[in-house]
């Protein structure tokens, strides 16, 4: 087929343009992902600063916290609402999915841009407007939404059953924008490595970071879906008198969590997948090795991909469905430890007989594999029914949570972070700096949380504003576990503060970094740094897979991949 | 198979155009939408047999109707997108200037449909059937009116002769809203 | 193992099977995890950049070299099936089986509090002597209990520590439950699910008497649900 017609809505790429289409309404792959991963680390400020809120609330009940004031009940409730909502949904998602996913794909697979890149733009918008609408909730009468950051309906079906009315809608509508513009943003990076890989670059030539992102896109969008309809029945019911999930006129409130469930489980891997992808980048360039079993990791992928559609129900053990599905759901939970152990052994083996270099992003790479390791055995505490009885909303899922998401979201991402900033920004980090801020980060992360696994077995439940009211907490071990937590919680916001002046500095008299510092050997570091509109003057051809370090029979320990033989 | 190419696109891995694997996994992502909403729908069907009753005063004929209008567009979106192949850009405009006639009938019927249903009562808090036959209806007839405004966007693009490939494009997304209505029709009209 | 002594002391019949099952976790990903964590932190320290010292190149293409880590990955495996196999019967006992009842309570979640009806001196419910009680329950020792949960409003979870046990109150449906108090005690029974501004406080406390303390109990409260059984009527089906 034929068509007499070219494609000139895009001009050439690299002419002179406009501040507000370079920096504000731009189409290129990187502005994008920077915006997206600048505005989710401003919402991780606001989000850190909810922690902060919970964790001095928790130690010294009823007194003032400082910086923000006594904590009443129902403020208390939209607080831990929005720290959920804010560090899963407009964190995790945008500084690693749509952040390095946006940068990294179109640079690692030898691409001028992202497939449909006005789409691209058009999801970053949509995603800026779900931002403020979040974030004017909490400023509308009634307060921002407080059924936790499941909303299980009928709490969050009735104004009258949370006290929160305009805030619960709000919150309704952020997520579903957000989930739409992520959404854009997944077909974008699905169709771009399916279809605009440099010549000569197979599927399985692909960087593992893309391999990762892409899974995480497809398991978004498979999984998204059902909520999708979901949130739209619950936001009927709160505007239009429906009664979907209003068992006095025939709806079902297990149904949604049922939705969210299937979403919400999945929504677990499309945050650590892309974590992985950056750890495997990582590893093999400090420890100057192939990634260990390239294939099986794309393939325990996959399998992780697949098996997390079908265990959603061990959210649900004591939640009222059959007991009967307990078990079966328990198994298929569990076995997710199979592919999840694969890849993480793969990541320790690729260090076997490497030639270890410890600069910051290998230290956060391995301190993402240290603690992300606590956080997966204690998944096995909650996946098994009869134990997940007690342990159920409890502090014990808090802390397993923390373990599992913490590595994934930040360690993963600031080691990312380091290890991309000169190619993002052309100048090198601090390391001094650098290492200050990951010891600061492992040893108050570990202190935070560990003590959060004592706390829930002592029961510290879910959600409460005091703990003081009951008489298990009501001790002198609780209460220092209490305030060991708060300490630990101050140190890591603290911590942050040497990524933040690491960050200015780095950016204002960082040493000019050359195209290929790490001396590695994925495409986007044949570039200048930073790259140009564009990327490639010509586009590069890939002659090997990603990973050839210290190949025998070479003098260099590194080959890239689109280097001459 | 020569496509015409965005700027920045230079080499295409597979034999797809890149504007047709968009246009499948945005489909994808919209199935499972209408599939979760579906599936939803039918497993509290299952548990309400007494909703045959509420679901008799549908009207029929008007659904029957607008099942045969929509497939009729179909047609008219497919012989636009065979007119560009053969180069007829002026014939594929009006055939999917038919297609929109279509669309627009079919959002007429319904209007005149919920009028009548709303005048003789059934809103949609009345009960769980009709909470659920307008969300249906109402959301896939959004995507009726979001592919009309996508036709007439390449109808008047593909009249000034430019990018002709996307009618196939607005073709394929066209084909799923008429198959998610086959789906709606009889779940929601004819289950009595 | 340790772990016991972070946990609340156990008092029903089930929670030292739970408390087993907790230890026995504990214990396999524990030497798992460790072991792990062994291996990450001496491969760090031994394989440090030593000059002239080259990285080994092992892409582990075949499954010979992959076997290292696919091998490891089969034993998880194995693990994972015996924990489950080991769980199931426990889970089976606690919550798909229902013994025979020596003492029936009806229990409502509402916002915020626990709202029991007990059956009174003739043991039947919804008769004229019915009791009850709000956010106060008294029951005997070693009795099996058993309870039909539901909620008024929103969904709540009745969370006893001490019993281990956990069962979500939602509304529209009656969940039928068991357990048997071992120990005689006050305890606490709280809401496990927020429920909204009062979701902290809403807490009932759980006398376990002897059978005689509960008699005379029962026998004083007898009748108290006549007020409000009315109204109650088609909220407690």
């Amino acid at each position: 087929m034929t068509h007499p017609v070219p494609a000139s809505h895009d001009a050439s790429l690299a002419h002179a343009q406009s501040f507000w289409r370079t920096w504000v309404f731009s189409t290129d792959h990187k502005t994008i992902a920077k915006q997206y991963m600048f505005t989710g680390l401003a919402l991780a400020l606001v989000g850190g600063f909810l922690a902060y809120v919970i964790r001095m609330q928790l130690a010294s009940p009823g007194r003032p916290v400082p910086g923000y004031g006594a904590v009443g009940p129902g403020q208390y409730n939209a607080v831990v609402t929005l720290h959920g909502t804010i560090m899963i949904f407009w964190v995790a998602m945008p500084i690693l999915l749509a952040g390095l996913g946006n940068f990294l794909i179109p640079l690692m697979i030898g691409a001028r841009d992202m497939a449909f890149p006005r789409l691209n733009m058009l999801s970053y918008w949509i995603f800026f407007i779900s931002t403020v609408i979040l974030l004017v909730s909490f400023f509308v009468p009634g307060g921002a939404a407080a059924g936790g950051w499941t909303t299980y309906p009928p709490l969050s079906d009735r104004a009258i059953n949370s006290g929160v009315d305009l805030g619960v809608t709000l919150w309704i509508l952020a997520v579903a924008l957000e989930f739409a513009a992520f959404l854009m943003g997944g077909i974008n990076f699905i169709v771009t490595a399916i279809n605009n890989r440099a010549p000569g670059m197979r599927l399985f030539d692909m960087p593992l970071m893309v391999w990762m992102e892409v899974a995480a896109s497809i398991i978004f969008l498979f999984s998204v879906g059902p909520l999708i309809a979901g949130a739209v029945l619950l936001l009927l019911d709160r505007t239009a008198n429906t009664g979907f999930y209003d068992p006095a006129r025939g709806g079902d409130p297990l149904l949604f969590q049922h939705l969210f469930w299937f979403f919400g489980h999945p929504e677990v891997y499309v945050i650590l997948l892309p974590g992985f992808g950056a750890v495997a980048e990582i590893l093999p360039v400090f420890a100057r090795k192939p990634v260990f079993g390239y294939r099986m990791i794309v393939y325990s992928t996959i399998v992780t991909g697949v098996l997390s559609f079908i265990v959603w129900a061990h959210h649900q053990f004591v939640a009222g469905i059959d007991p009967r599905l307990a078990t079966p759901f328990s198994i298929t939970t569990i076995l997710i430890s199979v592919p999840i152990g694969i890849t993480l052994f793969a990541f320790i083996a690729t260090l076997w007989r490497g030639s270890i270099t410890l600069q910051t992003p290998m230290l956060f790479a391995l301190g993402m594999i240290a603690v992300f390791l606590l956080g997966g055995v204690t998944g096995i505490h909650n996946g098994v029914p009869a134990t997940d009885i007690y342990i159920h909303d409890t502090y014990f899922v808090v802390a397993h949570f923390h373990y599992a998401l913490i590595p994934s979201v930040f360690f993963a991402f600031f080691a990312a972070f380091y290890y991309w900033f000169p190619k993002m920004f052309g100048r090198r980090t601090n390391e001094w700096l650098g290492q200050l801020h990951f010891w600061g980060t492992f040893v108050f992360m570990n202190v935070t949380f560990f003590s959060m696994f004592l706390l829930g077995l002592m029961g510290h439940h879910r959600r409460i504003s005091n703990p003081h009211f009951f008489e298990a907490l009501r001790t002198p071990e609780a209460d220092r576990l209490q305030w060991i937590a708060t300490i630990g919680a101050l140190g890591l916001l603290a911590a942050q503060i040497a990524l933040i002046a690491n960050l200015i500095l780095s950016l204002t008299r960082g040493v000019r970094a050359e195209r290929n510092p790490w001396r590695a050997n994925t495409l986007e570091w044949t570039v200048e740094s930073p790259p140009p509109h564009g990327n490639f003057a010509t586009l590069p051809l890939v002659r090997r897979g990603p990973y050839e370090y210290s190949a025998p029979g070479r003098s260099e320990d590194y080959l890239p991949q689109d280097a001459p033989a | 198979m020569q496509y015409a190419r965005a700027a920045h696109i230079e080499h295409e891995s597979t034999e797809v155009p890149t504007g047709r694997l968009g246009m499948w996994w945005f489909l994808a992502s919209e199935i499972v939408i209408f599939g979760g909403l579906i599936t939803i729908y039918v497993l509290f069907r299952w548990r309400h047999p007494e909703w045959g009753a509420e679901s008799s005063h549908t009207i029929n004929a008007a659904g029957g109707f607008n099942t045969l209008v929509l497939l009729t567009s179909s047609l008219t979106v497919v012989l636009a997108h065979k007119a560009v192949s053969e180069g007829k850009l002026g014939e594929a405009a009006r055939l999917l200037g038919f297609t929109l006639l279509g669309g627009a009938v079919f959002l007429c019927v319904k209007v005149f449909e919920y009028t009548h249903e709303i005048r003789e009562g059934f809103l949609p808090a009345r009960s769980l059937f009709w909470s659920f036959y307008y969300t249906m209806t109402g959301l896939h007839a959004l995507h009726v009116l979001g592919g009309m405004v996508a036709i007439a966007c390449v109808l008047v693009a593909v009249r000034r002769g430019k990018i002709p490939h996307r009618v196939e494009y607005v073709g394929i997304y066209w084909h799923f809203v008429d198959v998610v209505w086959i789906f709606l029709f009889p779940l929601l009209y004819l289950t009595s | 193992m340790g772990l016991e002594s972070w946990l609340p002391k156990a008092a029903s019949s089930f929670a030292g099977d739970v408390d087993w099952l907790l230890g026995f976790i504990t214990w396999i990903v524990g030497i798992w995890f460790l072991a792990a964590e062994g291996i990450l932190i001496f491969f760090v320290l031994r394989y440090r950049r030593r000059p002239g010292v080259r990285a080994a190149y092992v892409p582990a293409r075949r499954l010979r070299a992959m076997a290292f880590v696919l091998v490891p990955c089969a034993a998880i495996l194995g693990f994972d099936l015996v924990i489950d196999a080991v769980a199931a019967p426990i889970w089976h006992r606690i919550k798909e089986t229902l013994p025979p009842a020596q003492e029936t309570i009806r229990i409502t979640g509402e916002q915020w509090a626990w709202r029991f009806r007990l059956p009174g001196p003739d043991g039947r419910l919804d008769t004229a002597d019915d009791i009850e009680v709000v956010n106060e329950l008294h029951l005997p020792v070693d009795a099996v209990v058993q309870f039909e949960l539901t909620a008024k409003d929103v969904i709540h979870s009745f969370w006893m520590p001490e019993m281990r046990l956990k069962q979500d109150a939602v509304p529209g449906r009656t969940i039928r439950g068991w357990f048997q108090p071992t120990r005689v005690g006050h305890y606490e029974m709280d809401c496990a699910q927020i429920c909204g501004l009062g979701h902290t406080m809403m807490k009932a406390s759980v006398v376990v008497e002897s059978r005689e303390a509960y008699e005379s109990w029962v026998r004083e409260k007898a009748g108290s649900a006549q007020v409000t059984s009315r109204e109650e009527g088609p909220e407690s089906r």
